[in-house]
Parts: structure tokens; sequence; C-alpha cells
């Protein structure tokens, strides 16, 4: 198997903290990969180092061997990086299907002057766009909702919108940030069945998730994280016999509270 | 009644076309000559508004400093027709062009700043175009700017005068509209859209923030430079007062008026501030005082102008929970389905 995504001794330090400490993971192509900790645990900032919202301050991250730290955000997204967000940023006065178009943005070439004289170049984007915009839509389930404003949706559907849209990149690596927040148990259900599709497909999904549930079920390998340490990494099974992960979670009782499945 | 007026258009495309078509051209032969000229002035503070909408209105860019590029535009054509002796023709171009390279420059610390710290310097821009125009002697004439700046000829007729130049002005008005119309319904307008909504996901998406910024910026100041080009050929004369500040808000107030982001914004903001002043000519400067309170009154009870959609996100939270509970509506009724 490939090594797609790497993270090499990666740490980040906001002032005094150190929100990542030294972390190596790599995920191969085809995975779903997930990673999970307790609140605070430094997933999201770990995420956000892969993507190019903050610059580790040490180690590095690879794509396909080529080391992509450093770069610009908008630049990783370009070489096949494609993410959603915690606190969903979709852009919310938008419809769901500009939205998706947005997403389309690096798999087109149109330029002013394309779009002024409606070039070739324009027409051949647009069209495209339209037909592959609808079948994403489809896909995830929400041709219904393409001309609803984004911003208007329940939390669970704006989810799958994020999710859309970031499909649109056609990314090698798709990098999930809790995205059944907010879903209720049948959403969440069909979530992780369009996630296994995704896999069939021959996506590779990387996914922070508090719901064991769904990561025990659908994740091949999983990465755990406590304090910015990873503490365990390996198959559902052996991480869920882990005695130090379940001293992380049972010292803050998550789960206790949510049910380990 | 928007909704009305909306379904009335989409169902009779072609005959509203050729209608409006129809009265635009004729305009001069069923408008008094004195009217025209307020028509003329509309139509300049279309182009001028239009600019900073396609800054402000699609991109979120902050500008106080539209009447900046407005006086390059209207700069680089007098010093070309009058110095140089470029034909009004030749020099329009390479006006808005001048214009357009400045706003690119303009542009560079929108990279670093947002909001009102980017207001600040495109205010500071402007001044500092004003002030060179005034104090650059040699190159602009100074205090006393240029005078006899001629109307072209077309075919041998001469274009002076509102009834004739204002086929100038219609020109520009329908190739602006053309233009932007097109290019906000693209790729490009929507990166620039994607910007104003949230730059951190539009980033995220591969939209290169920067470049797009700076494209922005000079797309709107080439449309103000090329209104200042043609300006300055209208009124036979340019100088330095032309550009105070005071311009710059003057456009931004029409265009909160008539909503940012939007197509006809600048064109219902123009007209209604023209008409406006120009109706309240007997109360003498009071009438400026009504147009002030017009603007606050607006930023108030509708800020999204008044072409904007309530659902827009200059409309604010006021608008957005309308919104909501239908589309709450909405999602329970399918749910039901379901
Ligand atoms: N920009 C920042 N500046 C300073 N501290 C930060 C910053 N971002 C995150 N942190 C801190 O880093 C730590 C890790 O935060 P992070 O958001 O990565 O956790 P998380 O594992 O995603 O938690 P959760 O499950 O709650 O989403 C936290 O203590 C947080 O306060
Ligand atoms: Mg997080």
């Amino acid at each position: 198997m490939a090594a797609l995504l790497e993270a090499k001794g990666v740490s980040k330090i906001f002032g005094g903290l150190v929100a990542v400490d030294n972390v190596d993971m790599t995920v191969n192509k085809g995975d779903i990969f997930g990673i999970i900790g307790p609140n605070g645990a430094g997933k999201t900032t770990f995420f956000n180092i892969c993507t190019g919202f903050y610059t580790p301050s040490q180690g590095a991250i690879y794509l396909e061997g080529q080391k992509i730290s450093g770069l610009p955000c908008d630049q990783i997204a370009k070489k096949g990086i494609a993410r959603t967000f915690q606190n969903i940023q979709l852009f919310k006065y938008m419809s769901v299907l500009d939205n998706v178009k947005i997403g389309f943005h690096i798999n087109t070439r149109t330029n002013l002057f394309d779009a002024i004289v409606h070039s070739k170049t324009y027409k051949n984007d647009e069209k495209i766009i339209k037909e592959k915009g609808y079948a994403i839509l489809e896909e995830v389930g929400l041709s219904k909702y393409a001309d609803t404003m984004a911003g208007n949706l329940p939390y669970g559907v704006q989810r799958k919108v994020e999710i859309a849209r970031a499909l649109a990149l056609e990314p090698k690596i798709l990098l999930l940030d809790e995205p059944a927040a907010g879903m209720n148990p049948n959403e969440t259900d069909s979530l992780m069945q369009f996630m296994l599709m995704l896999k069939e497909k021959g996506h590779t999904i990387t996914v922070i998730e508090h719901d064991m549930k769904f990561v025990m079920n659908s994740c091949n390998h999983i990465l755990v994280l406590n304090f910015g340490q990873k503490i365990c990494e390996g198959t559902p099974d052996a991480v869920k016999n882990n005695e130090q992960v379940k001293e992380a979670y049972f010292g803050k009782g998550i789960i206790a509270a949510r049910g380990t499945n | 009644m928007m909704d009305k007026l909306k379904g009335f258009y989409v169902k009779n495309k072609i005959p509203v076309w050729v209608v409006l078509m129809v009265l635009l051209v004729t305009m001069p032969l069923y408008v008094s000559a004195g009217n025209m000229r307020i028509v003329c002035r509309i139509m300049l503070y279309i182009i001028l508004a239009g600019g900073l909408n396609v800054i402000s209105g699609y991109c979120g860019q902050l500008c106080f400093g539209i009447a900046g590029f407005y006086c390059v535009g209207s700069y680089v054509q007098a010093i070309l027709m009058k110095t140089y002796n470029v034909s009004y023709w030749l020099a329009l171009l390479p006006s808005g062009i001048v214009a357009a390279l400045i706003g690119a420059v303009v542009a560079l610390p929108a990279l670093r700043m947002k909001g009102i710290f980017l207001g600040m310097i495109t205010i500071g821009f402007s001044e500092l175009m004003r002030l060179i125009a005034l104090n650059w002697t040699p190159v602009t004439g100074g205090a006393m700017g240029f005078k006899g700046i001629m109307a072209p000829t077309f075919f041998g007729i001469k274009m002076g005068g509102a009834s004739k130049y204002y086929y100038i002005f219609l020109f520009v008005v329908i190739a602006y509209m053309f233009c932007t119309n097109r290019v906000i319904k693209s790729r490009v307008g929507r990166a620039w859209m994607s910007i104003r909504e949230d730059e951190l996901a539009a980033r995220s998406l591969g939209v290169d923030a920067k470049k797009y910024k700076i494209l922005n910026f000079m797309y709107g100041s080439f449309w103000a430079g090329i209104a200042g080009a043609i300006f300055v050929a209208y009124s036979t004369y340019v100088d330095s007062t032309y550009f105070t500040l005071d311009e710059g808000f003057n456009v931004l107030g029409m265009l909160i008026i008539g909503g940012q982001g939007t197509l006809v914004g600048p064109i219902v903001g123009s007209f209604v501030a023209q008409v406006l002043t120009e109706s309240l000519r007997f109360i003498n400067v009071w009438r400026y005082v009504v147009y002030a309170a017009l603007i606050i009154l607006m930023m108030w009870v509708r800020p999204q102008g008044l072409i904007g959609a309530s659902g827009s996100i200059l409309a604010g939270s006021k608008a957005g929970k309308k919104k909501t509970k239908k589309a709450e509506k909405i999602v329970k009724s399918e749910g039901k389905e379901a």
C-alpha cells in the first residue's frame, strides 16, 4: 500500500502550549483513517497543519512523498487535500449549488476574459460544473436543497453540504473534522454508509470524530491523541483494548457518557 | 412587489428589453436638454458606483477611495488628449488600464488588511491622488487643471453637449453591465463572492485569495477610470476639486441606497440620489442633509439596499431569521414526507 499523507514528527506550539507534540502519521491510499481523543487533544490543530492553515513548529507533512507543509493553504488544496470544518464554514448566504460550484474552482480554468466573451473554456467549465455539481448533490442526497440558502439548513444537512463542496475538488484525500456532530443517529448512520461508499469508490478519508460507534465501525485504522501526543495507534480492536486510551477517556468520562458500542 | 416585477420580467424578457432599448436610444427626443444633463450625471455615477460595487459589493473589500481611481482615469485621458494630442477614442482604454494598474497597487495592502483598516488605506490613497493632481503642476496643470478638452466626433457628428454625449455614457453603461453580469456569473465572480463570504473557507477550496483580490480591485478601478476618462471630455475641463473624499463617500452612499452586490443596485442608487438632490433644489444645501439622512435610514432598516435580497449577507441577522423560519418549514414538511 502506498502512503498518501504522512506526518513526520509534527509539533505545534502556541505560546507556551504544546497543542500537537511530535506526532507521526501515515495514511495509506484507500484508508478511512480515524483520529480520536478527548476535547482539546489537538486534533483540529493537527488538521490545520495538514491543510496549511498553520505551519508546523517542528516536523513536516508530505503528500505522496512531496513536502507540502509551508505552502499556503490554497496551494495545498490544489495538490489534492480537501477538508471540512468542525464549526461548519459554508458560504451561508449562497445556495447549496453555488457552494458546490465554488468547490470546482481548482478544476476549472475560466479567467476574466473567458467570462466576458463566453469563450470555449467558459462554456466547457460551466457545463462540467453543472453536470458534476448536480451529480455530487445527488450522491450526497442533497438535490432537493440545490437552491436553498446553505445557512438556512439544519446542521446535519450543512455538514453534508460541506462534504459535497469538498468532493467537488476531486481531492486525493478528504479530511473531515467531526462530520457527525449535530446529526441524529439516523443521519450519522447514513453518513457512515456514505463514507464507506466513498471508500469503495477509491477515496481516502481521514476523519476526526467523537462518536465511538461511528469511528469503530467505519475506520480501518485509528490514531489516538491526548494532550497533543499520540498515545496509541492501530486497528479499532487494538485501540478499544488499549489501557492508555481507556484512561484518557474514562478520565474525561466521555466513553461512559456516549457508550462504547 | 419585487417578486411580481421579476415574474413579469421573466415572462416577457424580449419585449421588455426591446421597449427599454427603444426608450433609452430615443431619450434625447423626448427629454429636454436640461434634463439630459441630469440623465448624463446618473449614468456617470452608475459607472462609478458600479466599479465600487465590484470591489466592495461583490468581494467585500471596503473602499472609500473610488474617487482616486476616477481621478486617475480623468487625468490620464486629459493628459493624453491635451499634452500628447492622442485622439479621444484611443485614450479611453489606456485611461482605464492605468487606473486598473494603480488599483493593483492599492490592492496589495488589502492582502494583509481587512474591513475598516483597508478602508483607511483607500482614504489615504484617494487623497494622495488628489494632491498629486493638485501639485504636480508640469504634468497635471496644477490648480488650473486642463481646459478645452473637446468631445470627440463620431462619423462626422460632434458628440458635444448632454443630448449627444449621452450616447457615449449609454454605451459605457451597457458595456459595464454586459461585462460585469458575465463576470460575476462565472468562476471569477464566484471566487470573489466566496472571499466576501468566508475567506478561510475559500482558500481551503483552492481559491487564491491574493490573486483574486488584486484582480477584483483592478476590475473595479478599471471602470472608475473609464468613468473619469469619459467625464473629462463631457465637462470639457478638469481640476483636482472634482476628486475629493466627499465624492468617494457620495458614490458609496449611492451604492448603499441601491444595494451592494447586486447588478441593478448602482443604477437604482444613482437614480435615486440624482433625482432626490435635483428635485429638492428648492431647499438648497438642505437637500444634502436629506440625502445623508436617507443613507443612514437605509443602513438602519435595509442595509442590503433597495434592490438587495433580504437573504444577502448584507441584510444581516434580521432578514436571516425570517428566512430560517421559512427553510425550517420546508425541512419539516419534507421530513413528514420521508
Ligand atoms: N490558534 C490557537 N491559539 C492558541 N491556542 C490554540 C489555538 N488553536 C488551538 N489552541 C489550543 O490547542 C489545544 C488543542 O486544540 P484543538 O482545537 O486542536 O483540540 P481538538 O482536539 O480539536 O478538540 P475538540 O475535540 O474540542 O475539537 C487547545 O488547548 C486549544 O485551546
Ligand atoms: Mg477540534
